[in-house]
């Protein structure tokens, strides 16, 4: 799970926000109408708070992108807003029961995997030319190819061999076994036609030639049911109805993307009606959606999606007194979470209990919580040996005081807040909090990876549907010099059981053998607490009364893969 | 110092500054692939160094710099990380359009500051009312003075867009109302001050009592004798803010959504885009610099003292 660093959904600063909200109250409901009724609702101009840096689909990893491209071209696969599995340019998933994936052993012996997936038929780009198994064949070696420079690429060394079966079909053969093996994540077919000879003219400089970023207006480069039609860098995005698109015929002639990064701007150009609708995936933080719902009610549907993001606080375990699991279990009882949750964010979080979101298929209701309980934290805090001093502060029987750090990303209002009240809190069971926080290249570019922490930071992690969250828990991922400070287990845990299960879920393929391991991961966090949770975001969708069928998904595939299905009334 | 003199200073000074900038971005915290590796769990150690080896990043800094110096002397000003396009191709349409906006505030900045200075020194009457002008211009902070903008002209009466940039078949004009008058309401207390402190001081000057004397009328005494004496503090004053007119108005820009110089130098540095951010600052630091000149050169005109 990547934490929410400043290439994703970095948290922009918002430090008119509040003064924002009073001005922007009255004139609320006396707003003019919306352009694109205007216009005959045949435009919809939708608002986000990012640009994204590239639009080519394997370069670069931003929800802006993934917004944008959710329009004009579609992933092989993809989880729905129902948060299962679905295919969106195959004809069917591959499962083991279907016989389109089978178990099979590598050229070297081990235990791999060998997928056949088939494109839909009639599929084409802009330009006319048939979307074939080739254009699937050219991604895989572009990936394949490290000078290329894809982001990820676990999944094209997994991927050793890609045979062409007949022009919409492929086999793939993965080198390892693993249950998530259906989800093609980055994979999809590049314009073989447009692309392949800038990449065999160099690999190396393909990530700056390619059409992608020279000329993201070629229609042969999309193949959704809109297509770029123009691009303002760094402010706006202008898509026209693609005429080839073989699925539903979209009801918007266009969409207009603006990115407005300040989010009072971005709402006060909702409330002029210079843009129609905010986007949940890149929108407003939930204490300025939650205002503007109460002042603009009515004018707006405001639809709160629960999200996969996990907003937690990840601790150091080398810190002497946090390397004691009773502390970390006391400091959680000592936190009033749904006070917090009511109070800063009107309600509209989802309190964790743990890091599985409570829509995840694998979530057990039945692991154990820890409630809001001073007196039992101060109980547990005197039994590991931190007893109050005369000014109150808890002390160890060397005399030292029980006094953490707690960092989170300097200048998120939200958090700063959320920081202040842990501080009080904590405060009161005896436990001192010196707050210091960073700017979020530093924090994360540094601070986290190298493991500088002296306390806490509060920071999110973004996942997936039964996403294993092996990356941030499994003691092989402990961020290192040796490792090259890949890993993301930040807080330095390491607990043999629980990295057995993380070996074992993704080579376990039935979803029911899964079950029980899932279930064990949860207990086994609540009981050691790796990192304390605290909730999990929810994402505010703002359309108009007008609009119809946006589907908000709460996870990584954004409701704009679905964009076809919005209607005005 | 001859003008040659002084471009020849220009020229050292630049390239003095482009290697502190290229030191200074380089060993700030966290490079492009450390931040990349905090964002993407997908990416193992062998990717951060496929991807360090493909930007060069494994390489000493100043093996960069002078790779990057090099690339500079051809023509070459390299690649955006964050944009994925040329520099260069970033640079003009941001610098167009802070131009535009800032220049547009300056120029109506300092001509209604100099006109306001000039009526407070010679009406003793309106100097109080342009007094609480120019007192309310430097108290209101430029972000209020937008969002209460935004409010009435975008969102009460809807006459004026909230922010962003025209598009085809758009008036570009009404776009840059309202964040025009913001930032030049903000720098017209510096010219009111500075040309009515200067405008009172040429009238009390005793070549202004010698052509009075002599029976010059006010007006010839005001703008032909007082004026370009009081003008040359407000041209020192306007070729310090012509850096302005390149590094943009950041919270005016974001405020606005206008993408602008301001803007893209805050996304560069932060997003550690060294290649975007490097040339940005060196085009801001030139044209600071070239702007001292010509405010020395203007003056120079003015003042036969400084000749």
């Amino acid at each position: 799970m990547p934490p929410l660093g400043p290439l994703r959904r970095a948290p922009r600063r918002r430090p008119l926000q509040a003064l924002a909200g009073l001005l922007l109250a009255l004139p609320a409901l006396l707003a003019p109408p919306s352009l694109a009724r205007a216009e005959g609702r045949e435009v919809l101009t939708i608002g986000i708070s990012q640009y994204p840096a590239s639009l080519h689909p394997n370069i670069e990893s931003m929800v802006a992108k993934s917004y944008i491209l959710g329009f004009v071209r579609r992933p092989l696969t993809a989880w729905d807003p129902d948060w299962r599995l679905v295919c969106l340019l195959c004809e069917e998933l591959p499962t083991l029961a279907n016989g389109l994936a089978r178990q099979e052993s590598t050229p070297d012996g081990r235990p791999g995997l060998r997928l056949r997936l088939s494109l839909r038929q009639g599929l084409r780009w802009g330009d006319g030319q048939p979307i074939t198994a080739e254009d699937l064949r050219f991604a895989w070696a572009a990936g394949r190819e490290p000078a290329t420079g894809f982001g990820p690429a676990e999944f094209y060394r997994q991927a050793y061999e890609l045979l062409v079966i007949d022009e919409r079909s492929i086999e793939l053969r993965l080198d390892r076994i693993t249950f998530a093996f259906a989800s093609m994540g980055d994979f999809q077919p590049l314009p073989r036609h447009l692309e392949e000879p800038i990449w065999q003219a160099d690999p190396r400089l393909y990530r700056s030639r390619s059409l992608y970023e020279r000329d993201p207006t070629h229609p042969g480069l999309w193949s959704g049911p809109w297509r770029v039609a123009a691009v303002q860098p760094g402010s706006a995005i202008t898509l026209e109805r693609n005429p080839l698109w073989s699925g539903p015929a979209p009801h918007f002639r266009q969409i207009r993307i603006r990115t407005v990064e300040n989010t009072t701007a971005l709402e006060a150009q909702l409330l002029a009606g210079q843009i129609d609708m905010i986007a949940g995936e890149l929108g407003l933080p939930a204490e300025q959606a939650a205002a503007l719902e109460r002042r603009a009610r009515g004018r707006f549907v405001l639809h709160w999606r629960p999200g996969l993001v996990y907003e937690h606080l990840s601790p150091n375990l080398d810190h002497p007194a946090l390397a004691d699991r009773r502390v970390r279990q006391a400091l959680l009882l000592a936190l009033d979470r749904q006070r917090i949750v009511a109070q800063l964010f009107e309600g509209r979080q989802t309190v964790a209990h743990g890091p599985l979101h409570p829509l995840d298929p694998m979530h057990d209701p039945a692991a154990p919580r820890w409630p809001f309980d001073p007196a039992r934290a101060a109980r547990l805090l005197a039994e590991a040996g931190w007893t109050p001093g005369p000014d109150g502060i808890r002390r160890n029987a060397a005399g030292e005081r029980l006094s953490l750090e707690l960092m989170t990303t300097a200048g998120n209002r939200s958090r700063e807040q959320v920081q202040q009240v842990i501080a009080a809190q904590w405060r009161a069971v005896g436990v001192e909090v010196r707050i210091r926080n960073e700017p979020p290249r530093v924090l994360f570019g540094e601070t986290l990876r190298q493991r500088r922490h002296q306390g806490f930071v509060l920071f999110a992690w973004v996942s997936s549907p039964e996403g294993v969250p092996r990356s941030s828990l499994s003691s092989t991922e402990v961020p290192s010099p040796a490792n090259g400070f890949s890993g993301q287990n930040y807080a330095g845990f390491r607990h043999a059981e629980l990295d057995a299960i993380l070996e074992e879920l993704p080579v376990t393929l039935q979803a029911e053998a899964r079950r029980p391991l899932w279930s064990r991961l949860q207990a086994i966090y609540a009981e050691e607490l790796p990192a304390l949770p605290l909730w999990f975001r929810q994402e505010a969708h703002i359309w108009p009364r007008w609009l119809e069928g946006v589907r908000p998904t709460g996870h990584l595939n954004p409701s704009s893969l679905w964009a076809e299905e919005w209607r005005a009334r | 110092m001859s003008i040659a003199g002084r471009l020849l200073q220009i020229l050292l000074t630049t390239a003095l500054l482009s290697f502190v900038f290229f030191m200074l971005i380089g060993l700030m915290p966290g490079d492009p692939i450390d931040l990349a590796i905090a964002g993407d769990p997908r990416l193992s150690a062998e990717d951060a160094a496929r991807l360090r080896a493909l930007y060069g990043l494994d390489r000493p800094l100043v093996e960069r710099y002078l790779a990057w110096a090099g690339g500079v002397l051809e023509g070459r000003f390299g690649y955006s990380r964050l944009f994925a396009q040329p520099v260069a191709d970033l640079l003009w349409p941001a610098l167009r359009s802070t131009l535009l906006l800032v220049g547009l505030a300056l120029l109506i900045a300092a001509g209604a500051g100099v006109a306001f200075g000039v009526a407070a020194a010679l009406k003793q009457g309106l100097a109080g009312p342009i007094g609480l002008i120019a007192l309310l211009a430097q108290a209101v902070p430029g972000f209020w003075l937008g969002i209460l903008l935004i409010m009435i002209f975008a969102v009460t009466l809807g006459w004026l867009p909230a922010g962003g940039m025209a598009e085809e078949g758009e008036a570009a004009w009404r776009f840059l109302v309202l964040p025009v008058a913001t930032l030049a309401f903000a720098q017209l207390a510096a010219y009111t001050r500075h040309a009515a402190a200067a405008m009172a001081d040429a009238l009390r000057a005793p070549w202004i009592r010698t052509a009075r004397a002599r029976g010059a009328s006010e007006a010839r005494i005001a703008w032909q004798h007082a004026f370009p004496n009081a003008a040359v503090p407000v041209i020192t004053l306007i070729g310090l803010d012509a850096g302005a007119l390149v590094s943009g108005a950041v919270i005016t820009e974001a405020l606005f959504a206008r993408p602008g110089m301001g803007k893209l130098i805050y996304d560069a540095v932060m997003g550690n885009d060294s290649n975007l951010a490097l040339l940005a600052l060196l085009v801001v630091a030139v044209v600071t610099m070239l702007g001292s000149l010509a405010a020395d050169l203007a003056q120079r005109a003015l003042d036969p003292r400084l000749r």
